[in-house]
Parts: structure tokens; C-alpha cells; sequence
């Protein structure tokens, strides 16, 4: 399996903001198809910054490094070709799209992403079948489909919306930046459910998080853990939960020991 | 020149430097022509109210930008001002044919359609006769032979915008000639919308129009009043309207207004709007085209547990001037106001949202929440937004604000993630953005003609990035 060709390559990526002030110093990171991998980490690692990147958010300078991306680099691709190519990024905060119905925001989403892989636009009937069964994995009040994007809805409900997204786009890698956090048993177990229904061993994600308890619901292949903009060191699953009952303290002194 | 003379100087000076312009001569010869062509048919005390109004009118002329008026601050009428517009005589009038129109005008036949042509009431186009007994719709001087009507008017009419008011007032007062009684009866709930349709189109010489309107909905009356004020001349009209709308306790007034007069007319517009107790006032205005646009709507809260709802979406572009005034005045305890409006605003246009919420001394409880929020699709557009709370009570709660730009980028980063290209997420985020006032129309036909004209003109714009 492992000598297929990586669907990611990040080879020493340093990211800079305005001021000059480096966030990510030389990340190197290899992600095959199927794989699930975790990047953990303090406050200000880094973390989100690096699914920003990816994703193609504006704001930030990249330094030097590469991203290869089904074999391309992509550092000068606009965000909306990425994800017609098949990237994803579940938001942290996602935004509220005032005016937007949330079923209009889909659909053109879909479409758009159909279109740029030479498929015709959905008709609404398929469509809305295929909205009808993506909803379901996520239970989704079909009210909400009624109503602006995320305006009005709870945190959770937001929550839910990028994952129903992620499931109706299928891409072919799909980042989620904090979805776990602020969330209660069951809607955490919900979201696991779609991340899990979206995996497959073609499809791979990259999840960033601060808690382990999302982890019970699937199966990563690595952890990560980003300090000071950097993976300082991986794992396998056992990783996370060394993490949890020693916290980060515990890797920065193993470094500077080593050091 | 010794020190007193050089005051002597300063005073001509300032005294020179008036808040108001006087009025061309044209205004002199029309006011003395109405009043032979109309004046016999009139009563003494009509006569004397619009008399005195031209007496303010010539006294006061109109108003200015300069300094100190702070009304008329972002909004420059000179132009308006100096120019000389005719009244249409009598000989003038229905030289137009429906069809010269039916494209401009938004109607529909299960409605009360009520048509104007340049200030002229016209009746054979106008469904006002054989209404349901519940509704009294009628021109003044169709009534003066009714003495319940009669008396109405004169009970009501200038009582709630006094011709002292302003300028523009005096004038509309001054040339009452088509104006129209719109009495709810007690009880009645008129499914109908009352649809009035102003047409300004004179090609002939710059025309002035004067829509007058007196609402009185009865005690627990319910109706839906639309008022368009449309025409698409190539030359410089000159629309100066005045309603005065009167809820009695629980009655329910649903008011839209649409102004769609095309890029060279003029419009000057005032409403007032006084409400009694536990009524509710919903209002939704459109504003789409005019050279210089004026909504001059001051809502007086009069009675307890009052609610009103006072939505905008104006829509600029080329060299327009749009300019919304809206005031809101809590007299009475228990008031909800809720002010909303949008602008979005194109190439060199240029809009004014002055919002002002009063709440006196004793208006406790007071609730209120103002906004006015504003695209601005180009670097040449310009938009004024004041809003301002003045609260001389306690135990009240009020909010307002005020917003211009472009569109977040975060908001279109989000879009773009989804796939979806600059130019179509700027398109659905205005279209959403506009959305948002549209959708509180709840007639359904009116709702797609507004759809209609303002979401199919929005600009296709790729906002920067």
C-alpha cells in the first residue's frame, strides 16, 4: 500500500504573517491515500496555520518550502481550484454567509466543483437526493437548509454544516481544523460519523485537534505533534494519549534533553 | 474703515449666509394659475391652509447644505433649487395611454390600482370606485360635497406635517390639487393592497408633481398601502411628495414605497407616520433610481405598546444621490422601533442614511434597534451614514449602528474553499445582502417585480481580494 504515490508532500514549509512574525518553520509531512493523520499541539503551535496554507487562505507569506499536491505544486494556486481539485477544509470558526440560503451555498458549491471535473451541474431533483442522504449521516435539520449559511445556528449546527459539506463535495483530502472542539458527546460522535463515512482508502484527512476523545471514533494512522512550527515528533495512536496524561511539557523536555 | 464698520461687514455677512435659497419665479405663476382654475371649487379653509403654506414657502424658500443644517448636510439641491418647473395645466393632461407605461408600472388586477400621471389623478385608469364599503378611498375635491369626508380632511390635513416644516412641505401644501383621502373604517381588514402608482414621464419642460396623501386607519383597521413613484423621462422632472398616515389605537398599516423615477427626475418625499396606541407600522422602501432622492420619514410614537418596523434597500448607481432621513420619535412607554436599511451602492453614486431614534422623557420601556449597512462596489461611490440615539428616559433598551465596505474577504475565503469562483461568491453574497430586505415583502407579486428589478441589475462584480 505505502508505495503508492502520496497524495501530499510538505516539504520544508516556513510561513510567515505580515509583520514578518514565523509561524511555520520547516514542516515536512507526507500524506498517502487513505491515511489518517493528527497534528496535535499547544495554542500557537501553528496547527491551524498549516490547514490555512493548505487550503490557500490569504494573509499568509510562504518563505520558502513546497506543496505537492497530487503531484503539483499548488503554493500559487487560487483557494477555489484546490478545492475543485479535491481539497477540503472543515473551518474552525465557519463563517456566516448573511443573505445565502444554505441550499443555494451547496448546490453551487457541488456544482462548481462538478463543473471544473467536467461534469454537467446537478438538476435539482438529484440534487436534492443526494442532499437528502448526506443530511442524514449528519442529522441535519432540513430547516436549516431554509435559512441564510450558518446565520442563527448553534455551534454545534455549524459544526455539522462543514461535515455535511465535506460529505456532499467528497474530496479527496479533507482537512478539519478544530471541528471536534466546543462540541457535546452526541454531536462529536456525530461529526466522527461523517468523518468516518467520507474516509475511505482513497480518501484522506488530516485532522487537527486538541482532544483525544475524537480519536476513539476513528482510526489515525499518525500523530504529529506541531511545537514552535514544527513536528517535533510522530507517532501511532499510542502518541495521542501519551499526550493526554503527560501533556506537551512532556515533549518539550524530551527535545531539549536530546538536544 | 473703522472697527464698527468692519462688524457692520461680518453681520451682511452671516445674514447673508442663509439655511435656505429663495424660489424661482415659475412656483409664483403656477400657484396664481391653480388658483383660478381650482380655487372656486374649493372650501375657504383649504384655500387658507395652502395660502399659508405659500406664504412659508416664500418666506422660507428651500433649504440649504450650508453649515448648520445639519438636515440637509450631505445632500446639495441647489440644482433642484434654481431650476424652474412647470405645473401641468389642465390642457396637458391625458395626453398618455396605458400602454405608454404598463412596463414601468408594478400591478396586478386583484389589487386597488390607483394611477397618477404627472400629479394627475387619473380615473379612467384607477379602480376606486365600487369598493368594498369598508374602505373610503377618494381625490379631496371629490368630497367636499361629503360632509363626514369633508370633515375628515379638514380634521387631518397639514395637522401632522405642517406646511412650517420645511420647504418642500410649504410647496407640496401650497399646490394641493390631486390629493387623495385613504380612510380605513373601523374594523375593516382590507385584503386588497391599495396600490398607488406616481408616473413622472413629461418630455416636454421640467414638471413638477405634487403627491399628496392622508391615511387614516380606524380603530382596529388593517391594510396594505404601496406607493411607486415611477418614470424613465430623458429630462429633468420634479416629484414633491407629502403623506400623512394616521393609526388609530390597534389598527395594522403594512406600507411599501418604491422609488423608481429613472436618473434625471427629481424627488423630494415626506411621510409622516403617527401612531396611536398598540398599532403596528411595517414599512419597506425601495429606492432604485432617481437623480436626487430624498425619503423624509419621521415615525411619532403617540400611544403605548406600539410597534414599528421600518426596513430600506437603496440601490445606486452612475451619478445618483440617494438620501434616506428617517426619524423615529418614543413619546409614549412601551415602544418597540426596529430601523433597518441597506445600501449598495455602484460607481459614482453617492447615498445619505440619516437615522435619528427619539425617546423622550416617560418613555419607558422603550425597545429600539437601528442599523444601516452598506456595500460600497467601487471607490468612487460615497455613503454619509449617521445614526444617532437621543434617550431622555429610563429602563430602556436601544442599539444602533452602522456599516460601509466591501465584503469581508474572510466571508469570500470561505466561498472560494467551497470551490465557488470570486465572481460568483461576490454575486450571491450581494444578491444576499439585498435578499435580506426583499424577503420581507409579503405580497408575492410585488415581491418578484422587486426581485425583478433589483437583483437582475445587480452589478456582475468581482470583488477585490
Amino acid at each position: 500500500m505505502k508505495k503508492q504515490n502520496p497524495l501530499l508532500e510538505i516539504k520544508d514549509l516556513h510561513v510567515s504573517v505580515e509583520d514578518g512574525i514565523k509561524i511555520l518553520n520547516g514542516i515536512n509531512l507526507t500524506i498517502h491515500p487513505g491515511e489518517i493523520h493528527v497534528i496535535m499541539g499547544p495554542n500557537g503551535s501553528g496547527k491551524s496555520t498549516l490547514a490555512n496554507v493548505l487550503s490557500g487562505r490569504p494573509g499568509y507569506n510562504i518563505d520558502s518550502g513546497e506543496i505537492i499536491f497530487k503531484g503539483q505544486n499548488i503554493i500559487n494556486q487560487d483557494p477555489e481550484i484546490r478545492a475543485r481539485n479535491g481539497m477540503f477544509l472543515a473551518f474552525q470558526y465557519p463563517m456566516e454567509l448573511p443573505g445565502v440560503r444554505t441550499w443555494q451555498f451547496l448546490k453551487a458549491s457541488v456544482d462548481a466543483v462538478r463543473l471544473h471535473n467536467k461534469l454537467p451541474e446537478l438538476k435539482i431533483k438529484e440534487f436534492d437526493k443526494l442532499l437528502e442522504e448526506k443530511k442524514a449521516i449528519v442529522e441535519m435539520d432540513s430547516e436549516l437548509l431554509k435559512r441564510s449559511v450558518n446565520e442563527g445556528f448553534s455551534g454545534g449546527e455549524k459544526k455539522r454544516n462543514e461535515i455535511l459539506q465535506l460529505c456532499l463535495l467528497n474530496p479527496i483530502f479533507a482537512m478539519l481544523d478544530e471541528t471536534d472542539s466546543g462540541l457535546d458527546i452526541d454531536a462529536l460522535q456525530i461529526v466522527a460519523k461523517g468523518v468516518k463515512d467520507f474516509h475511505s482508502n482513497i480518501n484522506s484527512v488530516m485532522l487537527v485537534t486538541h482532544y483525544q476523545r475524537i480519536l476513539n471514533h476513528l482510526s489515525p494512522n499518525y500523530i504529529h505533534v506541531l511545537i514552535d512550527g514544527k513536528i517535533v515528533k510522530s507517532g501511532d495512536k499510542s502518541l495521542s494519549l501519551e499526550l493526554e496524561s503527560k501533556g506537551y511539557e512532556w515533549i518539550r523536555e524530551t527535545i531539549s534533553k536530546k538536544s | 474703515m473703522d472697527s464698527r464698520n468692519n462688524i457692520k461687514e461680518i453681520l451682511k455677512y452671516h445674514k447673508n449666509m442663509t439655511t435656505s435659497t429663495h424660489i424661482p419665479e415659475q412656483y409664483n405663476e403656477d400657484y396664481k394659475k391653480l388658483n383660478e382654475e381650482t380655487g372656486h371649487l374649493e372650501p375657504n379653509w383649504l384655500k387658507d391652509i395652502r395660502a399659508k403654506a405659500f406664504q412659508n414657502l416664500s418666506k422660507n424658500g428651500f433649504p440649504t447644505k450650508r453649515k448648520g443644517n445639519e438636515k440637509w448636510k450631505y445632500t446639495n439641491i441647489s440644482k433642484l433649487s434654481k431650476t424652474s418647473f412647470s405645473l401641468q395645466t389642465i390642457e396637458d393632461q391625458n395626453i398618455l395611454k396605458k400602454d405608454d407605461f404598463t412596463n414601468l408600472v408594478i400591478s396586478n388586477e386583484s389589487w386597488i390600482n390607483i394611477i397618477f400621471i404627472n400629479g394627475k389623478l387619473q380615473t379612467n385608469l384607477s379602480g376606486i370606485e365600487n369598493l368594498n364599503p369598508e374602505i373610503t378611498i377618494t381625490k379631496f375635491s371629490d368630497s367636499f360635497n361629503d360632509p363626514i369626508k369633508k370633515q375628515l380632511i379638514r380634521d387631518n390635513l397639514s395637522k401632522y406635517s405642517s406646511s412650517e416644516q420645511d420647504g418642500f412641505t410649504s410647496l407640496n401644501t401650497a399646490f394641493i390639487r390631486d390629493g387623495i383621502l385613504i380612510n380605513i373604517h373601523e374594523n375593516a381588514e382590507i385584503a386588497r393592497p391599495i396600490n398607488l402608482s406616481f408616473i413622472s414621464n413629461s418630455t416636454e419642460k421640467p414638471t413638477v408633481s405634487y403627491p399628496r396623501l392622508l391615511v387614516i386607519a380606524n380603530k382596529n383597521s388593517t391594510a396594505t398601502i404601496i406607493e411607486n413613484y415611477i418614470g424613465d423621462s430623458s429630462i429633468q422632472n420634479f416629484t414633491n411628495s407629502v403623506s400623512e398616515i394616521i393609526l388609530n389605537d390597534k389598527s395594522k398599516i403594512s406600507h411599501y414605497r418604491l422609488l423608481n423615477e429613472g436618473d434625471n427626475t427629481f424627488h423630494i418625499e415626506s411621510s409622516r407616520v403617527t401612531l396611536k396606541t398598540a398599532t403596528v407600522f411595517e414599512s419597506t422602501s425601495f429606492s432604485k433610481s432617481s437623480k436626487i432622492g430624498r425619503y423624509d420619514l419621521k415615525v411619532n410614537i403617540e400611544g403605548e405598546n406600539s410597534y414599528c418596523n421600518l426596513n430600506g434597500l437603496y440601490l445606486t448607481s452612475g451619478t445618483q444621490h440617494i438620501d434616506n432621513y428617517i426619524n423615529i420619535d418614543h413619546i409614549k412607554p412601551k415602544g418597540t422601533s426596529r430601523l433597518n436599511y441597506k445600501g449598495i451602492l455602484t460607481e459614482k453614486s453617492r447615498a445619505v442614511f440619516g437615522g435619528t431614534v427619539w425617546v423622550r422623557e416617560g418613555a419607558m420601556k422603550t425597545d429600539s434597534i437601528q442599523s444601516d449597512k452598506n456595500l460600497l462596489l467601487s471607490d468612487e461611490a460615497e455613503i454619509d451614514s449617521k445614526p444617532a440615539l437621543f434617550i431622555y428616559a429610563d429602563d430602556v433598551l436601544c442599539a444602533h449602528g452602522a456599516t460601509a465596505g466591501n465584503i469581508d474577504p474572510e466571508t469570500l475565503f470561505y466561498m472560494r474553499s467551497r470551490g465557488i469562483d470570486l465572481q460568483t461568491a461576490s454575486k450571491l453574497l450581494i444578491n444576499g445582502f439585498a435578499s435580506e430586505i426583499i424577503n420581507k415583502v409579503d405580497i408575492p407579486d410585488l415581491k418578484k417585480s422587486l426581485e425583478k428589478l433589483f437583483l437582475e441589475s445587480l452589478p456582475n462584480y468581482k470583488l477585490e481580494f
